[in-house]
């Protein structure tokens, strides 16, 4: 998986669990809580739905990895490319 | 000691066969009924009072997706009921509304959607939701109501059964008139469509609805009746202390006559004649009011063969042969059973007959059964009367409990 396949990956969740936001502009290397109306609640779907669609589990000392879609594909990517290699 | 004048200024509702007050009210009187068939988890087509009401009018795309049927339907109610009511909602002072909901039960729907979605990953519960909780707190419609209008007063729910829609205005009229808030939103919600439970519970006390035809399902009274049909709906209303209505010119919808709360302790499930008919008469008395001063009797009943026999028979014993102009409807024909919102639901689609004198008909009786037979019942066709002052509202539930609501025409 390449680390815009993965961006996409995280984008496609935060559109259903934010529908009403706006994903056109969002920009990689900036906090997502900074330009999207994301609280810790929608942070914790995140989580949910990388388990439930993709298998991947996220440590609560890692959350913070998730903060820009950046640090996303920095953090996840490895762990898309080792499930992949596991199948 | 002398209690605050309560009067109603506002009404908001989603019901089965209308999204308004006057659209519910055109098919009350049209005997357009609103029952369909739905899916139900594990039971297939069964029949249900569903609303379609716009969710996203009041709440943005993630407060639906966030939050529960029950408290989308409350908001709703509420965002329209303020909106009927004419108040300068900005300008009102969020700490003194207080929010006060019937329900017949919650949490259902959230815990069936969990267990049903932790069996897709072998009931590992590591994909519980992390919502279950503020979803199925038991206060949770009004809450949901709470955030989305900026209401920082009290915003809880009250659990009365099939009797908490009457709950939610009693409890506001006693609120105001303790001073503990100066505007109440308040009224009764169900969502209890979306839970099989209810449905299977219902089902396996042989008392769930069955009919060909959708429309005919719901037939308190007639001869065939044989069970409820599960709704969901809402009716919220905006209640003041007549002083403060008065001096911002609001519109007034009727007085709070009076009202009565009591309980059976007698069965779990089976109603009790006896007791009913003591709300009634307690009700009646504290309104200042006789039997026959009563224009309109909103009767609860379900369509069950034994519970409209027993609510008939606690009406005969109140009302009797000595009230002529006292008339007697059921609206659970057009909207089955809209559990903890029936009470408030039924209430408002009477209320507009203290403007156009017309009292609307309890529907599907085609073979009126003898022993539910009334002076006064008013089937199948609208009637016109010379007078509607009074307006007696029965909401009855499991467990026993009897709700029993008086609202009187507005004279100043």
């Amino acid at each position: 998986m390449t680390k815009d396949e993965c961006k996409q990956v995280v984008l496609d969740i935060i559109a259903d669990i934010a529908p009403d936001e706006d994903l056109s502009n969002v920009k990689p290397e900036v906090r997502l809580r900074d330009q999207l109306q994301l609280d810790s609640m929608d942070f914790l779907d995140i989580v949910m739905e990388l388990r439930k669609r993709h298998g991947i589990e996220v440590p609560e000392k890692e959350y913070q990895q998730l903060a820009s879609l950046d640090s996303c594909a920095e953090y996840l990517t490895p762990k898309f490319d080792a499930l992949a290699g596991k199948n | 000691m002398k209690l605050s004048r309560i009067v109603i200024t506002g009404v908001g509702l989603t019901a089965p066969n209308g999204n308004s007050l006057a659209q519910f009210r055109a098919n009350l009187l049209a005997g357009v009924a609103g029952i369909q068939r739905r899916e139900i988890r594990y039971m297939g087509s069964q029949l249900a009072g569903v609303c379609d009401y716009d969710a996203l009018k009041h709440q943005k795309k993630k407060e639906v997706r966030v939050g529960t049927r029950a408290g989308s339907i409350s908001i709703y109610c509420a965002r329209e009921a303020l909106a009927d009511s004419g108040l300068k909602w900005e300008a009102v002072a969020k700490d003194r509304v207080g929010i006060y909901i019937g329900c017949t039960e919650h949490g259902n729907v959230e815990t069936e959607n969990e267990i049903y979605n932790i069996s897709k990953f072998n009931y590992d519960t590591k994909f519980w939701s992390h919502y279950h909780n503020p979803r199925t707190v038991a206060n949770n419609p009004a809450g949901e109501a709470s955030l989305n209008l900026g209401v920082t007063g009290p915003a809880y729910t009250i659990g009365a059964a099939c009797a908490a829609g009457n709950m939610g205005l009693i409890h506001a009229t006693q609120m105001l008139r303790l001073g503990e808030v100066d505007l109440a939103i308040c009224g009764g919600v169900s969502e209890s469509i979306h839970t099989f439970g209810i449905f299977a519970g219902f089902k396996s006390q042989n008392a769930l609805a069955t009919h060909e035809d959708p429309r005919k399902a719901s037939r308190p009274f007639d001869k065939a009746r044989n069970g409820i049909v599960i709704s969901e709906g809402g009716a919220l209303y905006t209640l003041e202390r007549l002083e403060d209505a008065h001096a911002r010119g609001a519109k007034i919808y009727g007085e709070i006559g009076g009202y009565h709360v009591n309980s059976d302790a007698s069965d779990y499930v089976l109603p009790n004649p006896t007791r009913q008919a003591e709300c009634v008469r307690a009700a009646i008395s504290r309104a200042g009011l006789v039997a026959r001063d009563i224009h309109i009797v909103n009767t609860h009943a379900t369509a069950t063969p034994l519970g409209d026999i027993q609510e008939c028979e606690a009406i005969r014993a109140v009302f009797g042969e000595g009230c002529p102009d006292t008339f007697i409807n059921n609206t659970k024909g057009y909207i089955g059973h809209c559990m903890g919102a029936a009470g408030a639901l039924e209430l408002a689609g009477n209320l507009p007959s203290f403007d156009d004198l017309v009292v609307h008909p309890t529907i599907n009786v085609d073979d009126l059964d003898p022993l539910c037979a009334l002076p006064g019942l008013v089937l199948n066709q609208p009637r016109a009367v010379a007078r509607v002052d009074t307006i007696l509202n029965n909401s009855f539930g499991m467990l026993g409990i009897n709700s029993t609501l008086i609202v009187k025409r507005f004279v100043p």
